[in-house]
């Protein structure tokens, strides 16, 4: 056990190493004219000398990729080129709506699709079942930039409720302003959530789809297994049976398709953000795009990428918890 | 008996009636409906229906005899445009699809059947792409890439799902490497090309097949996202059906009358990714694709 998560973490070093490469060098071989973006009409040859050696763009891209990478170990990712920010700053101060958008959806999807599967799967091919699971491939097909644009119209047509739609997003409140005035706190948490409600319901959809179907089809091959059989001969409750017998072994399946889910997810509210005007990672990595900031593409693209592998090595670390045979092999 | 199924053709002893359920007739509809787009898609410009660039009326104007879903807000009509957008999307999902099988489908394969050096470089490359959300990279090379054409499109997407084919594919062969056919027949001296084509490729077929399916679906949910981001082909090039979407959206919260401007588009990709899926699935289940988890 401990030689496999030992395995594991240094097949994570690795894979963070080979990330780092991909960012830069992916970033760097694009073509694109940053000297145009930045000065503009004052891009003459010397002024473009002049940035390039300002920006340290002049050196080799090897050398380029060794500053930039010994900096990373320190923690720092440098400064945009563009706003000359701290690249820290930017996606510390971004970051956080990322993780609020995934943990909300995450959390619904989850306590939406485990117990409709659950009772999908006790009979298979019901009346439940087949409601649910056609419902769920018919959602599959929605995309969420489709789900967003519809749940805009939505809400601003026909609910008519505010602080919802594109440009009214508001951020989690400061922790120092419950002391300063609790009053405020929780009326900027209120439209913190209310502009959360839209991101979290079409991103939350995805996510159920895949988890109602990946837990049903296991826990319907599960409940066929002889230590069902076995449960069932020793006449335990069919409620104990489904959850302590049959969701068990079938959450590994689970927890894997989240950990992959995940990754998309981050990627796939990105385009929610951007269409929402929400300032997480995503929307930045855009405007970031758009002004052919290398080094903050490159930064961002590096953390999502890093927190995507991160994850996943956690769900892979949870499983082994949950199912301890996997580790053996 | 295991002599007799492999001597036998008929019918009888190669299927298994007790596992096979019928496709259904949900199947052959979607079947068909995928066949009508390629159809309307290839043959659109013959079809009698009006230009799809042309501004021939009022603009807005709801749905008419002469203009079955409307016209767009510079008066074009919205069911050609839906027929003509669909060449976009199929393209793009063929085009990048067929590199990604060309190369990925055809590294998997030999990777899995030869092992070994190869297998282990392949592998660990492919891993570490596919720890990358490959939309991403999609959006930061194509907006590097100016100006958007429908080559560089095909071309970025393909090589991204490059990874993600290659992993499929190498899973299915893996599967198949292992059985005592394909030993029996290394045993017999079969050639390697003998070995890949006719003992593996049958065999991997069909998971490829139900893959590509979904492959294709995705593209054309991938096409949608790129045109949101405007790195798709602008809409004064050609209509396609992300850039249909993404043109009417603003239009619709201002004069929500104009309902028809968005959601015939939007109905058009949902109605074809479902039946993409749909048939993807089916096949999946009908040819019982359980070893390899797609």
């Amino acid at each position: 056990m401990r030689s496999y998560v030992l395995r594991r973490l240094i097949l994570l070093v690795g894979i963070v190493f080979v990330i780092s490469l991909g960012s830069f060098f992916m970033i760097h071989l694009l073509p694109g004219d940053l000297a145009t973006v930045i000065l503009g009409v004052a891009n003459t040859p010397e002024n473009k000398k002049i940035l390039y050696a300002q920006l340290g763009l002049d050196k080799g891209l090897v050398q380029q990729y060794l500053t930039w990478i010994s900096h990373i170990i320190r923690g720092d990712l440098g400064h945009s080129f563009v706003s000359r920010e701290s690249i820290n700053t930017l996606i510390w101060h971004a970051i956080p709506i990322d993780i609020e958008m995934i943990v909300l959806s995450q959390i619904l999807a989850f306590a939406t699709a485990i117990p409709l599967a659950m009772r999908a799967a006790r009979k298979p091919n019901g009346l439940f079942d087949r409601i649910s699971n056609g419902l769920s491939f018919g959602l599959l097909s929605v995309p969420s930039f489709i789900l967003v644009v519809y749940a805009v119209l939505f809400v601003a047509l026909i609910l008519k409720i505010p602080n919802t739609g594109p440009a009214s997003f508001t951020r989690m409140p400061g922790f120092g302003l419950l002391f300063d005035s609790p009053a405020e706190y929780f009326d900027t948490w209120r439209l913190n959530l209310l502009s959360m409600v839209i991101p979290t319901l079409t991103g939350s959809i995805g996510a159920f789809v895949i988890y109602f179907r990946t837990l049903r089809s296991d826990l319907i091959s599960n409940l066929q297994e002889e230590f069902i059989t076995m449960a069932r001969s020793k006449g335990l409750r069919r409620r104990r049976i489904l959850w302590r017998h049959a969701f068990r072994p079938s959450s590994v399946a689970l927890l894997s398709t989240a950990g992959i889910n995940i990754g998309n997810a981050i990627a796939g509210g990105f385009v929610t953000q951007y269409l929402l005007a929400i300032p997480g990672l995503g929307a930045t990595l855009i405007a970031a795009i758009t002004t052919q900031d290398y080094i903050l593409i490159q930064g961002i693209v590096f953390v999502v990428a890093t927190s995507v592998v991160t994850i996943n090595f956690l769900v892979d670390f949870l499983t082994t918890i949950i199912d301890p045979r996997i580790a053996r092999d | 008996m295991t002599e007799q199924s492999i001597n036998e053709t008929s019918p009888e002893v190669v299927e298994q009636p007790e596992k096979k359920e019928p496709l259904g007739v949900f199947f052959w509809l979607c079947l068909s409906w995928l066949i009508l787009v390629a159809v309307g898609a290839i043959f659109g410009n013959l079809l009698p229906i009006p230009d799809p660039n042309e501004m021939l009326s009022m603009p807005n104007e709801g749905m008419s005899a002469a203009h079955w879903l409307g016209t767009d807000a510079l008066g074009r009509d919205i069911f050609s445009r839906i027929v003509i957008g669909s060449r976009i999307s199929l393209t793009i999902s063929i085009g990048s699809m067929a590199i990604g099988f060309g190369v990925g489908g055809t590294l998997g394969m030999l990777a899995a059947f030869r092992r070994g050096i190869l297998d282990l470089v392949a592998t660990s490359i492919a891993f570490m792409f596919l720890a990358f959300p490959s939309i991403i990279g999609v959006i930061a090379v194509l907006s590097f890439w100016h100006p958007a054409s429908l080559g560089k499109i095909t071309l970025v997407v393909g090589i991204t799902s490059i990874p993600l084919v290659y992993r499929v594919v190498r899973a299915a062969t893996l599967a198949t490497a292992s059985k005592e056919y394909v030993t029996a027949a290394k045993v017999m001296g079969a050639r390697d090309r003998r070995i890949l084509f006719r003992e593996l490729l049958p065999n991997v077929a069909p998971t490829a097949l139900s893959f590509l399916l979904f492959g294709l679906a995705t593209v054309v949910v991938f096409e949608g996202i790129l045109a949101f981001l405007g790195l798709s082909l602008p809409p004064y090039l050609a209509p396609s059906w992300g850039n249909l979407i993404n043109e009417s959206r603003d239009a619709i919260t201002s004069t929500p009358r104009n309902w028809f401007l968005i959601v015939f588009p939007s109905l058009a990709l949902c109605l074809f990714v479902l039946c993409l899926n749909f048939v993807g699935d089916r096949l999946r289940s009908y040819f019982d694709v359980t070893e390899v988890k797609l």
